[in-house]
């Protein structure tokens, strides 16, 4: 899948939250529902002062059960909409999220990710990639995940998320992380009104004479059909397959792979500069679509490289999709730091070697 | 209505009545033609009927988005011919919110049981109703969880004896009767809140005026309507049908008497 997204104007300067923000003005929300929480709170706050006097509506809600139920009932009646959060507040939508999907709605969910578990704190973390990727709700399901790395991206994915939300009938994720959504970089925002919008003939938009009336819901109580609903959502999730994205970096001669998404990917890049000066062939295997996931061509890779170390935010949670995607060929290392932590490029390089070293040694 | 009257007997379905005859009762188009799940001399039945006749009458079929709670009533769809939504438990009201919200010319009611808006879902509830959401809120009030087998709930009568309270409920241990109609009245959002029954001729005609009332200030964009309908349980309070009425007159009623608890100020 390609960003298609005409770009036009000078860039500006802004915070990952506020060009998510506004992305979704020029996205052509008919509704942002929210609720307050750190690291993402610059969100609502930009859409309650900008909407206004723009277009769509923008409603605080008293909680985050509250906001993803009102996606529910707006996304059932054939709007755009969505609603962002951090950690905590993504653990509180998990019931609304099982039942947008199972309701097959689409919608947008932004998780400006914070450290955990628990309260946690309100740094910068990937420790939610198995809540984003696998799940997180009752039930069989997948969102589509998208990992921005940039805040040029965190404006762009709002339309390549509502792109497939709409395509598929499937809620989308944007998986972010509290560093992305503060920190200030250029970005050129989408072209305002350029993503084609149309109300779908399953919305509940009141009973036309010409039809039957719409219902929206995830509830079938004879098993025959609840397996057959599960297997067609099954189906559907093998034909979102194909919309896996990734970006390679200095991948075509390297011996060494570094797995990594969002920002730590940021950082693996530095890693990369480091490596190649110091003569150590590096190559960076960024998923931007984190579910789907790349397996195939990481399952290519593992037959050019010596290893892979996957790099994260957390305690090795996408390590684990590495290693199902290598199939055991090579081995997969795990470098990672949590609460709030962030690695240095120095930290990871230094983890390259020593690997590479205890190879040699195991060699000699 | 209808202009033509056909019979309700499945046999005779689709036919016309015979010349000399006058039309005097008919399934509304607001109705599909599945017969009601509920229990024998259920209160749900009725309401649903009456609610279904109150958007027929008013001709805004096409124009009316429901929202089906969890509970006795989460089937409501099969029988409202209108297009709906199925809410989590708890989370019609945000639900319906989510749904006024994109579509402010449409009519959106909520219909929720005890357990659902009292419980579960009382933070949607009282805030729905704070922001003065204009829809309308239909409380189904049978003192009891129904369809999840006759366990206690928020509204269950003090000494009820269910099977979660099988000694009878106790104050102490779960504090008392919440009266949420009474409580939803302090807020300014509430527009009307009114208590109503269906267990007879009188209160069925009164229930119809209420919801016509609640349609009517819904189009006018006044704030939130609140309609409870204080019913009976056969299955979960374990008695027959009459029993159950002469327990509801004795017993419910009055812990939540019938009546206007919040009319407009004019």
């Amino acid at each position: 899948m390609e960003n298609k997204e005409k770009r036009t104007g000078e860039a500006k300067l802004m915070k990952g939250n506020e060009a998510f923000a506004e992305a979704a003005i020029r996205a052509d929300i008919d509704a942002y529902f929210g609720y307050p929480i750190t690291p993402q709170s610059e969100v609502l706050e930009y859409l309650e002062r900008e909407i206004p006097g723009r277009h769509g509506l923008v409603l605080q809600a008293e909680s985050e059960i509250a906001s993803i139920n009102m996606i529910y009932g707006a996304a059932g009646a054939g709007a755009r909409v969505m609603t962002s959060s951090s950690s905590p507040g993504i653990s509180l939508m998990q019931e609304g999220i099982s039942y947008i999907a199972a309701a097959q709605l689409p919608c947008l969910i932004a998780n400006i990710v914070r450290g955990g578990p628990g309260l946690g704190t309100i740094q910068p973390s990937q420790g939610d990639y198995f809540q984003a990727t696998k799940g997180g709700g009752h039930g069989d399901y997948h969102l589509i995940v998208l990992a921005p790395s940039s805040v040029q991206e965190m404006a762009d994915f709002v339309f390549d998320g509502f792109r497939l939300a709409e395509k598929y009938r499937n809620p989308v994720m944007i998986l972010s992380d509290g560093a992305l959504g503060q920190m200030m970089e250029k970005v050129i925002l989408p072209e305002e009104g350029s993503l084609p919008k149309s109300v779908p003939a399953w919305a509940t938009t009141g009973k036309t004479k010409n039809r039957e009336h719409n219902v929206i819901t995830s509830l079938f109580m004879q098993p025959e059909e609840m397996e057959q609903v599960n297997l067609r959502m099954q189906e559907k999730y093998k034909s979102m397959q194909k919309e896996v994205r990734y970006e390679e970096i200095q991948v075509e001669d390297a011996e060494f792979l570094l797995v990594a998404f969002g920002l730590s990917s940021r950082i693996c890049q530095k890693t990369v500069d480091l490596a190649r000066e110091k003569g150590i062939k590096v190559g960076l295997l960024r998923p931007i679509t984190l579910y789907p996931y790349p397996y195939d061509r990481l399952k290519e890779l593992s037959n050019q490289v010596e290893f892979m170390l996957t790099v994260e935010m957390n305690a090795g949670q996408m390590v684990e999709d590495v290693r199902l995607s290598v199939e055991g060929k090579v081995p997969v290392h795990f470098i990672g730091r949590m609460g709030g932590m962030i690695l240095s490029p120095e930290d990871i390089l230094h983890k390259i070697e020593s690997i590479h070293e205890s190879l040699n040694a195991v060699n000699v | 209505m209808n202009e033509k009257l056909y019979l309700e007997d499945e046999e005779n379905l689709g036919t016309k009545v015979e010349e000399g005859y006058e039309q005097v009762y008919c399934r509304p188009d607001t109705l599909t033609d599945v017969p009601f799940h509920y229990c024998p001399g259920c209160g749900h039945s009725v309401v649903h009927k009456v609610l279904m006749e109150v958007i027929d009458e008013l001709g805004i079929q096409e124009e009316t988005i429901g929202v089906a709670p969890v509970g006795c009533s989460v089937f409501a769809y099969h029988y409202m011919n209108i297009d709906m939504q199925e809410a989590a438990h708890g989370r019609a009201t945000a639900v319906a919110t989510g749904i006024k919200r994109v579509l402010p010319e449409k009519y959106v009611f909520s219909y929720q049981g005890d357990g659902d808006l009292a419980a579960i879902g009382t933070a949607e509830t009282i805030h729905t109703v704070n922001r003065g959401e204009n829809i309308l809120m239909l409380f189904i009030n049978n003192g009891i969880y129904g369809m999840t087998g006759g366990q206690m709930a928020p509204t269950s009568l003090i000494g009820q004896v269910t099977s979660t309270s099988p000694y009878g409920r106790e104050a102490s241990q779960v504090g008392n009767p919440i009266k949420i109609a009474d409580m939803l009245c302090l807020l300014p959002g509430a527009y009307y809140v009114t208590r109503q029954i269906v267990h007879n001729p009188n209160g069925v005609r009164k229930l119809k005026k209420a919801l016509i009332k609640a349609f009517e200030y819904q189009k006018q964009k006044k704030g939130t309507c609140f309609v409870e309908v204080v019913s009976n349980c056969p299955s979960g309070w374990k008695m027959t049908p009459v029993e159950t009425i002469k327990y509801l007159e004795e017993k419910m009623l009055p812990m939540y008497p019938i009546g206007d608890l919040k009319v407009p100020q004019n």
